[in-house]
């Protein structure tokens, strides 16, 4: 294991510039771990407790991740959720009457299938017995599916669980405009011709401007990309920073694809096109070309472009997750726990993206864990930008006093444990289904890499964000 | 202390110079020298690029005044002349404050014309020398830019702002009765256009930064900072700086053009306003609706519109000449002098000089849900305070909220809110019919009917539920407040708080505080006033109070007038050609009939004989008829929805016949009508100083102008006596009093001034 971390920071000129952007730590620590690997002592020795039902992940499948416009775009939503349950059930091999209830997460809703967690588990051939309900925490909403699903097991409610996320971004349900869906309205109430008439002679050329979902905070007005763009600046955080964690990113995802690390990943056999195997988004570029980009939202002088930014994606995971006594009764041998973990919420406007640097402390002094107990970190990158402040956030005093209300700095991940196998930046985010690869991701790289605990942290639209540890599962 | 504060910045600027500049080598240090002598302006140079800081010290505001513009030009000196240097940057060092403008008491100060044209040619040069600056110059601007913080950055090549709500800009000279004199006449129509530029300067309106940007005005936008690793604020003037380090980098490279690209629209104008003939009628039109407006009672705009013209159809030379002519020429007119000192005024009146109160009020409840009630609670929940509006019934409750809600949308309506903003502001709004709530409370602020009894009710069911720190203020514009207080447990918690309607637009507060009134609870009724962003004067308590009671008299001539045969209309023009913002027969509209009836009688039994004139017969005849004013529909004036131009009600002849008294030939020219009107007023304003009712001449000043629309061109019944002549003021009483008997008497307060001419209300 040692040695695949060595290589990874051999493989990665752009590493050591970065990590000097940071702390010299990440290179110190390699050293260390090489001298002992994985024996370090955990400030406990499971996350068990006593009076709870253990949550396993049995497995977790995703379709791959595509470029919106690509593959999946003559597709809707829940044909992608029905490939992800299809290949949850081919690699499981679950029975479908053992599954008690069906969560999925969504962000931008096909209308025709606004449950589309039951579309998608009817077409996939689950039990019709079997209930399903669809969520939506913006780019956390898988997360909140796996996390109610958590809740109905821990709390004795339910013993299987299939959870997941789905998007599709290459179609978005485009409005008619208020005014034109007011009229149409009236028309179908309208009893006479005269009536009729009378209100279609009110039609006015501009009724057919046509109305987008919005891509913007509602309650800021502001979209996303500004946001993190502003924030950061606020962290003083560069455009060759951000140009140079993006082509970790990328660089990242590409060995890890190539190495057959990505093992969450389902093959997709797309109607009328060839079946689809791996995540396309993934691009390592060099910075030079990176630099070329103009600025895609703070105009002419914002430091977030195109490149170092997540990019629209297509996409859908799905998880079973079980009580452990079930799954151990129905023969499995799980992946990982669930344990703890926490949503918080702050600021839209200035602190939009800071979900992680909230959360991460969070869960850490619940589940009785320090930073040293945590080998894997899976990170939601949405932006360079955004991971960069989030990080000097946590590396700073100043912020911990004066906005998280604690005496001390959160403390640094170390980068060799960060996001190793890349991130949103590279493989894409389906928003409702980056959840369950985060989760996937951190329990996968426990059982290749060794190590005890993980810990995923996303941010999320509304100034929310979440945080969960995994642990591996004994093996 | 100022050398504390200098180097002290140094240590900052250093700390962060070496956090932010790993990239490039330093090779500054030059300005360094003379940062121990400067206090004003100071520069430093990162890579080849000089970033002048301005930071007045011990002020909040910087201002243009000399010694500022000294060490300016000595520094922009220093940087033309420096060969590593290829362009600056201009930043104020003050978070919400680029440069306020120029120092008022500088033009204060001056004693002739040529004074103040020879400070105005000094800001030509100085602003000339920018503009046509080798080296790009950028000014950065976060905070206010008004007046010649403005003119200064048009004359740079280039302007980054904050998209900060703080950040705005204007000349609003034409407010002072002055016009911008440092060459902001001359730039601005070339670099917004001819209309745009007309109504900046003739109207002095605030620009915020998105809309400048728009206008041309800015070049580009950088959006204010959340939380880093820094105070929010502090960042973001350090981001500014970057951008506009950039910029000037740039702009220094020939990278970046300082030419704008314009839209259609701008283009189409701006080729439509090289056509003489075009210009001719737009310099036409502009003069016609200036004259409507102010009635050739104001100078200023005139002259900004002739300075303008000048400047294009004579050129530049010209125009520079005749802006620093027409600049000094201004500054000494009487109206600049009386618009300065409502500015000088106003601060005065934007302070509490009680103190800080001992306990915050966060919670406000408010009685009555009427017009006065729900204005009050809108201006309070959009600053934050908690508000409880109570009323007696469901739809006068109700009628309130929507009043609020109107209010707020309106502000949606031009941009100044988002619709989430009107909602979280909104939801500061209780609305309820009963008490509840009321313990927590720390000001109740009633607005219920005129009426005493009422009154004495409402005050002690409220002071059974209300804590013990809990301030009981009464909006009554003439019911005493120790009549009111009678009935109190605790009269030194209550208060009198007059606000005039519309709540939200008219800016003044006047504070009535008994014998028995604390003095933590004027001070905290003060600081409320200021935070609902209210001009406030706190005067004592009394019949009327003062600005009731100025008003009495002056509407008892007006019936008296009317009496005598003026008609209505023409009674109108001639109190709106003295000044006043509106004629005094639609105000008695405006205020409503009942109202003035029920204030005259109180008055009157109070004051006696000083008050009377004309006849309380009118107002008793148009009550009992519903004559009751623009709220019935009918007053002087028919009022009809979405009717602009009011007609005279005929009604009112008859009742206007039967009371119709001769008039006095040798005091009813137009002239005299209007200074019988004016000169009650003055003398009664005259009396409150007099009896302490007022504490200073100032606070009567703010009050009658910006409570009762006194001409503001005459700077209030004090200053207009000091500007007109106290003696020329106690001959028109006596001519009058010859007339009328002793509704005229000159108090002994104008005799003094008028027997002592180094006797001034303001030395």
């Amino acid at each position: 294991m040692a040695s695949i971390l060595t290589y990874t920071f051999r493989n990665l000129p752009n590493t050591s510039k970065l990590a000097l952007g940071f702390s010299v730590r990440p290179l110190s620590c390699s050293s260390q771990l090489r001298a002992a690997p994985v024996a370090q002592t955990k400030s406990k020795k499971t996350l068990a407790k006593a009076n709870i039902r253990n949550v396993v992940v049995v497995d977790g499948v995703r379709i791959p991740f595509l470029l919106s416009g690509t593959s999946y775009k003559d597709l809707m939503p829940h044909d992608l959720a029905r490939a992800a349950l299809s290949g949850l059930l081919h690699r499981t091999n679950v029975p479908k009457d053992v599954v008690d209830y069906i969560i999925f997460g969504t962000v931008i809703q096909e209308v025709k299938t606004s449950n589309v967690a039951r579309e998608a588990a009817l077409g996939a051939g689950f039990s019709d017995k079997t209930p399903a309900h669809t969520v939506t925490m913006a780019c956390i909403s898988s997360n909140q599916a796996m996390t109610t699903g958590f809740g109905l097991i821990a709390s004795g409610q339910s013993d299987v669980i299939v959870a997941g996320g789905v998007e599709l971004m290459s179609d978005i349900p485009i409005r008619h405009s208020r005014k034109m869906r007011k009229m149409l309205l009236d028309l179908n109430k309208a009893k006479t011709l005269g009536q009729r008439l009378a209100l279609i002679s009110k039609f006015r050329l501009n009724f057919l401007s046509p109305e987008l979902p919005a891509v913007a905070e509602f309650s800021t007005n502001e979209t996303m990309g500004h946001s993190a763009d502003r924030l950061a600046a606020a962290f003083s955080v560069s455009r060759l920073e951000q140009d140079e964690y993006a082509l970790r990113s990328h660089s990242l995802a590409k060995k890890a694809q190539d190495e057959g690390l990505l093992s969450d990943v389902v093959p997709f056999k797309v109607p009328g096109k060839d079946t689809v195997t791996k995540d396309n988004g993934i691009r390592p570029s060099s910075l030079d070309q990176m630099a070329k980009l103009k600025p895609a939202f703070v105009k002419p002088y914002g430091t977030v472009t195109a490149a170092n930014s997540s990019f629209l994606t297509d996409g859908a995971s799905a998880m079973l997750i079980m009580a452990e006594e079930k799954a151990l009764a129905l023969g499995y041998k799980p992946k990982a726990y669930l344990r703890d973990f926490v949503y918080v919420s702050q600021d839209p406007k200035d602190q939009l993206l800071l979900g992680p640097s909230y959360a991460t402390p969070k869960v850490l002094e619940k589940a009785g864990l320090t930073m040293n107990d945590i080998d894997a970190f899976e990170f939601h990158e949405a932006f360079s930008g955004q991971i960069l402040a989030n990080f000097k956030a946590m590396d700073s005093d100043w912020f911990a006093q004066n906005y998280m209300g604690r005496k001390t700095k959160v403390g640094l991940p170390p980068l060799e444990k960060f996001n190793t196998w890349g991130g949103s930046l590279s493989l894409g985010h389906p928003f409702g289904a980056t959840g369950c690869r985060l989760v996937m991701a951190a329990a996968n790289r426990l059982r290749k890499e060794g190590g005890q605990y993980g810990l995923v942290a996303a941010c999320a639209a509304g100034g929310q964000g979440h945080a969960m540890i995994v642990e591996a599962y004994p093996k | 202390m100022v050398a504390s504060r200098a180097i002290g910045s140094l240590s900052r600027f250093t700390a962060s110079r070496t956090f932010r500049c790993t990239g490039y080598i330093c090779r500054n240090f030059t300005g360094s020298s003379a940062l121990r002598t400067r206090t004003h302006v100071n520069y430093r140079v990162k890579g080849d690029v000089a970033v002048v800081r301005i930071n007045s010290p011990n002020s909040k505001v910087n201002t243009l005044n000399k010694e500022l513009q000294s060490e300016f030009v000595e520094v922009m000196n220093e940087i033309w002349a420096s060969d590593q240097i290829r362009s600056a940057v201009l930043i104020s060092s003050k978070p919400g404050c680029f440069i306020a403008g120029a120092d008022i008491n500088m033009l204060g100060a001056c004693k002739t014309a040529d004074e103040v044209r020879q400070l105005s040619q000094e800001g030509q040069r100085m602003f000339e020398k920018l503009e046509k600056s080798t080296k790009p110059i950028v000014a950065a601007i976060n905070g206010s830019c008004f007046g010649g913080g403005l003119e200064l950055a048009i004359a740079c090549q280039y302007r980054v702002a904050t998209k900060d709500k703080k950040t705005v800009l204007g000349v609003p000279e034409v407010l002072l009765g002055i016009l911008p004199g440092a060459g902001g006449t001359q730039r601005l129509p070339s670099m917004v256009g001819l209309p745009a530029a007309f109504d900046m300067m003739l109207t002095g309106r605030n620009i915020r930064a998105d809309r400048a940007k728009k206008m041309g005005l800015v070049d580009q936008l950088v959006d204010p900072l959340g939380p880093g690793l820094k105070p929010p604020e502090e960042r973001t003037i350090e981001y500014l700086e970057e951008v506009a380090v950039t910029f000037a980098k740039g702009l220094a490279d020939k990278k970046i053009s300082p030419k704008r690209d314009k839209g259609l629209v701008e283009k189409l104008t701006s080729y439509a306003m090289n056509i003489p003939f075009v210009r001719q009628q737009v310099y036409k039109k502009v003069e016609e609706k200036v004259q409507k407006q102010t009635k050739g009672l104001y100078p200023a705009p005139l002259k900004i519109i002739d300075v303008v013209k000048t400047g294009i159809e004579q050129g530049k030379d010209a125009g520079y000449l005749s802006e620093s002519q027409k600049f000094g020429e201004l500054a000494m007119t009487r109206e600049s002098k009386a618009l300065m000192g409502l500015y000088h005024g106003q601060v005065t009146c934007k302070k509490n000089k009680f103190g800080t109160p001992q306990k915050e009020v966060k919670h406000l409840a408010v009685l009555g849900a009427g017009l006065m009630g729900a204005g009050i609670a809108q201006v309070s929940v959009d600053k934050g305070l908690k508000t409880i509006l109570k009323d007696a019934t469901l739809t006068g409750l109700g009628r309130g909220q929507q009043q609020v809600l109107k209010g707020l949308n309106d502000k949606v309506k031009k941009k100044a809110l988002t619709s989430f903003e009107r909602d979280f502001i909104f939801s500061n709004l209780t609305g309820q019919l009963d008490y509840q709530g009321f313990e927590k409370a720390d000001m109740v602020i009633e607005a219920v009917f005129e009426d005493l009894s009422l009154k004495h009710r409402v005050l002690k069911e409220v002071e059974a539920v209300i804590p013990a720190h809990c301030i009981f203020a009464s909006n009554t514009s003439a019911l005493p407040i120790n009549e009111i207080a009678a009935v109190s447990k605790r009269p030194e918690k209550v208060i009198g708080m007059h606000y005039f309607s519309p709540v939200d637009k008219m800016q003044l507060l006047e504070i009535i505080t008994t014998e028995k009134t604390s003095k933590d609870t004027t001070a905290s009724a003060v600081a409320v006033g200021l935070k609902q962003g209210k001009v406030i004067i706190v005067v004592k308590d009394g019949p009327g109070f003062y600005t009731t009671r100025c008003l009495a008299p002056m509407m008892s001539e007006v019936i008296r007038i009317l009496q005598e045969g003026v008609d209505p209309k023409k009674l109108d023009s001639l109190t709106t050609g003295f000044g006043f913002p509106v004629g005094a027969a639609t105000l008695v509209d405006e205020v409503g009939v009942d109202v003035a009836k029920h204030v005259a009688e109180d008055l009157g039994k109070a004051f006696g004989e000083r008050f009377g004139g004309g006849s309380l017969e009118l107002l008793k005849q148009m009550v009992s008829k519903g004559f009751l004013g623009r709220k019935s529909g009918k007053g002087f004036y028919i009022y009809q929805e979405g009717v602009k131009n009011k007609s005279l009600n005929s009604d009112m002849d008859s009742i206007l016949e039967s009371l119709k008294v001769p008039p006095k030939p040798d005091v009813s020219s137009d002239e005299d009508v209007q200074y019988r009107l004016v000169t009650r007023f003055v003398n009664e304003a005259a009396l409150c100083l007099q009896e302490g009712i007022l504490a200073t001449p100032t606070e009567g000043d703010i009050g009658a102008v910006f409570g009762l629309g006194f001409p503001p061109c005459l700077g209030g019944p004090f200053r207009f006596v000091d500007l007109y002549g106290a003696q020329k003021v106690v001959d028109r009483l006596r001519k009058y009093e010859a007339a009328y008997g002793k509704q005229f008497t000159p108090c002994q307060l104008l005799i003094d001034h008028a027997n002592s001419s180094t006797k001034k209300f303001y030395q």
